[in-house]
């Protein structure tokens, strides 16, 4: 039988190294299958966060040959024969152990976004076409692979100016929501720092979802922030309605 | 002395999927301080896979259905086992959650009118679950998530619990540990919800994740309460058989729900010979009308067609697949085909977008292009701890139940759709419950030291046994579990191998006394499965007595050596329960339905059962 070389981060807490591992591939195997295996035969201790191993639930985000994504959607067949699989945790978040990171930080943010307010009185008659939108938007299933790969994040860890893809995307479903009576502009100016955003995609790259997380969640934002703070001819007749 | 951290609330949750979630922001609306325990991080839980859709008869789509015709088909789906009670009570609240799920944000595909869509489903008369494409589960946990950190209870997130603490008869507090650190930590709690969800991993092929390891079922079984039906173990008729790393993921009933079409290897469409006489008249007499029905859905149209067979009850239609392919009639990884690919591609990836992209990625198949293939997956237990029908308390005071791991809302057998719905109706009334309860009970019960110290001990014993020379591996004894309950306790059962599946479960007791782990506290999955293990042993050894004991044919539970429905044990539950290390069996009287709701149904003594 076809063995995979696979070679996985081990430790806590950031101090760790990298362990080799042969793994018998079977037809169809995913990473996360390959791990499992390790656990079951070799050491059942190696940590690894899963749920549903359907791409659903968005617990086994991990970085495979430096690319982040689901483990269970990882096919061991895309890869080389004998070619070396490198299996590391995500990088921008707090390390535990082995492939798991600590994401608490990613349910603080969430606490701190008004939640979906409804018109008052509304009759709930909403069409399909308006809803479209925001239905792309709560695709999200959370692997927070979005916020992993965010430069602001990764490269500059500025978690205390800008909430990432992830809740941008959150921010986008509640103000496009037909429904929805909130205001969150002055949040996603100010808090939220969507202006952090240079529009480099990475998020939309490795999102599982395919969700357009910069066309069709940030830049909106960023445009609807424009028209609310800095559009002249809109605060030319605010100021001129003020006035009155 | 070892350390742990101590929590006080009035009501703790113990599990964070649909119920557990609902659970916390009622007893948390009703001025409780909550504690909301999940085993994974919050979002995750095993809710976030449902996709078909939530049952409730709203008459968005065939305004002929109301909450009789509801309650009507979810107690002809259970075979008249459920709890009459509990699904009168869940016929007549589920439109309320529904609609409650959508203002609090929750964003269903909607009917041409602006309504809440709804599609068909086996079992249900009329089209009644709303759903979002086929991931309805995902945006019901989120909408309760996004719900629930808005209500100021507190969340612990991979934290299990092991042992619940009494004070006499009574509730007082739990003990566990984090996933993260393994440090220990004791809740004391006036009143504690189970919300824990099912039991799938002591089966090879489930669509369960591992989260569902019986842990409810087993603590509340510890502390004293008792598990009825346990025998009712729902194997979906259709999860993924091919590539080997993916046999058992769930393959929605939408695919059904949506015109998709049964065949087996010689292309036969063999539903059909498998319907029950006694609903016969339910479903299409042929092609033609089953193609007319489908064509009548997608257009959003009113039709007098009836609907297609693929869409009769989850027992039927396993039962069918099953026979199909142990006849030689199967595909070739040991399934049938599953086919939508008939139907428009653009409809079938905005409708099943999560099948389109199972296939496509793990299986490589293209489902708008070719047929799937499909075969059983155990998928639910319908038993669980029994709980009173209004107030969901178990018959340990303080101890209540809500969501999968209770019993008696789906007899003999669950309608597809009635779990999520399950989920919201009886979490709320668990909350209103363990309040109410609560608010009544006044002082704090005591939490036992020596209760405590147990709860310490049993942990820290697979350190202990690491150096031992009969040390067992967990992962090892779960394999062998898994074994058992596939081969002797499955889909088709009988004495011979039910007593064979009870002997070698006592011989893997042994086993799991043995269970050891290595290395640190810090996120130690093999450490956390050798306490999984006894609570799925306890679920296992109740299933498999259970089954035993039931000597008939009934809904899930399908018996070669009887296979006739018997009315005279339709009257009985089956009930387990503690009897010092022992496990008793007792049969107990279903609760008897009020004339009133008697008249629903039409008087058809039968002995088949389909």
């Amino acid at each position: 039988m076809a063995e995979a070389n696979l070679k996985v981060f081990r430790g806590e807490k950031d101090s760790g190294t990298f362990e080799n591992y042969k793994v018998p591939i079977e037809e169809g195997m995913v990473v996360l299958d390959a791990i499992h295996y390790i656990q079951q035969n070799i050491d059942p201790t190696i940590a690894v966060r899963w749920n549903c191993k359907a791409a659903k639930c968005g617990s086994c985000s991990a970085e495979v040959n430096g690319r982040p994504q689901l483990l269970c959607k990882s096919r061991m067949d895309k890869f080389e024969p004998g070619e070396e699989i490198t299996v590391q945790p995500i990088k921008t978040f707090p390390h535990v152990k082995d492939l798991v990171s600590d994401v608490s930080w990613n349910y603080e943010v969430n606490k701190k976004i008004v939640p979906f307010t409804p018109k008052p009185g509304h009759n709930w008659v909403v069409y399909q076409e308006d809803i479209e939108r925001v239905q792309e938007f709560r695709k999200c299933i959370e692997c927070f692979l979005c916020q992993n790969v965010c430069h602001v994040l990764r490269d500059h860890d500025r978690k205390d100016g800008f909430y990432g893809p992830r809740f941008m995307v959150r921010l986008a479903g509640l103000e496009m929501h037909p429904v929805d009576s909130a205001n969150r502009l002055k949040m996603v100016k100010e808090d939220a720092g969507v202006g952090f955003c240079n529009i480099t995609k990475c998020c939309t790259e490795v999102c599982p979802e395919d969700i357009h997380i910069t066309d069709n969640a940030i830049i909106p934002l960023k445009e609807r922030v424009v028209d609310e703070f800095y559009d002249p001819i809109a605060k030319f007749f605010k100021s001129v309605f003020k006035a009155k | 002395m070892t350390n742990y951290e101590t929590h006080e609330h009035d009501v703790l949750v113990v599990g964070a999927g649909g119920a557990g979630l609902r659970a916390a922001i009622e007893a948390s609306a009703q001025g409780m301080n909550v504690g909301l325990v999940c085993k994974s991080l919050l979002g995750k839980a095993h809710t976030v896979m449902a996709e078909g859709g939530v049952a409730a008869a709203l008459g968005n789509v065939d305004p002929e259905d109301n909450w009789e015709v509801h309650f009507q088909d979810t107690m002809n789906g259970g075979k008249m086992m459920n709890n009459w009670r509990m699904a009168q009570l869940h016929a007549q609240e589920a439109p309320d959650r529904v609609r409650e799920l959508q203002e609090w944000g929750a964003v269903f595909d909607r009917t041409n009118k602006g309504q809440i869509l709804q599609r068909a489903f086996g079992g249900h008369k009329y089209k009644r679950l709303c759903h979002v494409g086929d991931r309805t589960g995902l945006e019901m946990i989120r909408t309760l998530q996004d719900q629930g950190v808005h209500r100021g209870f507190a969340v612990y997130m991979e934290c299990a619990i092991t042992k619940l603490i009494k004070d006499g008869d009574k509730v007082s507090g739990a003990f566990g540990y984090y996933r993260e650190d393994g440090r220990y930590v004791l809740f004391k709690a006036k009143a504690i919800v189970l919300a824990t969800g099912g039991v799938g991993k002591a089966f090879t092929v489930t669509s369960n994740s591992w989260e569902y390891t019986a842990d409810g079922q087993g603590l509340a079984y510890d502390a004293g309460a008792d598990l009825i039906d346990m025998e009712f173990v729902q194997f979906h008729p259709t999860g993924m058989v091919w590539p080997p790393g993916v046999r058992g993921i769930l393959v929605t009933e939408g695919v059904r729900g949506e015109g998709g079409i049964l065949r087996n290897k010689d292309g036969y469409r063999f539903m059909r010979d498998y319907l029950p006489e006694s609903t016969k008249d339910q479903f299409s007499a042929d092609d033609a009308e089953s193609e007319r029905w489908v064509n009548a859905a997608i257009a959003g149209v009113k039709t007098n067609d009836k609907r297609p067979p693929e869409l009769s009850t989850r027992d039927n239609v396993a039962r069918a697949i099953y026979t199909e392919v142990k006849e030689g009639r199967g595909s070739p990884h040991g399934g049938v085909f599953l086919d939508i690919s008939y139907q428009d591609a653009a409809r079938v990836r905005k409708k099943l977008p999560s099948m389109y992209h199972q296939f496509k990625d793990l299986a490589d198949v293209d489902i708008t292009a070719g047929p799937m293939e499909v075969g059983p997956t155990m998928h639910y237990i319908m038993g669980g701890i029994r709980v009173d029908a209004d107030s969901q308390m178990s018959r340990v005071p303080g101890l209540f139940a809500a969501g999968e791991c209770s019993g008696g809302m789906h007899g003999a057998n669950r309608l597809g759709g009635n779990s999520l719905s399950d989920l919201i109706v009886f979490g709320r009334l668990a909350g209103v419950g363990a309040a109410d309860y609560v608010k009544k009970l006044g002082g704090a019960p005591a939490v036992p030291q020596d209760q405590v110290d147990a709860a310490i001990a049993e942990m820290e014993e697979p350190f202990r046994r690491g150096a031992d020379s009969n040390a067992k591996n967990p992962y090892d004894v779960q394999k062998k579990l898994n074994q058992i309950m596939s081969t002797y306790v499955g889909i088709f059962r009988n004495k011979e191998d039910l007593e064979t599946g009870i002997q070698k479960l006592q011989e893997l007791k042994e086993d799991v006394k043995n269970v050891a782990t290595k290395g640190s506290k810090t996120y130690n999955p093999g450490w956390h499965m050798c306490r999984d293990l006894k609570n799925m042993l306890i679920a296992s050894e109740a299933i498999a007595r259970s089954a035993l004991s039931r000597e008939e044919s009934r809904g899930a539970h399908s018996r070669t050596d009887f296979e006739q429905l018997s009315p005279e044990l339709g009257k009985y539950n089956t009930a387990i329960s503690k009897d010092g290390e022992g496990m008793k069996l007792e049969k107990t009287p279903c609760p008897v339905m009020p004339e009133d709701l008697k008249k629903l149904f039409a008087k058809k003594e039968t002995t088949h059962n389909g």
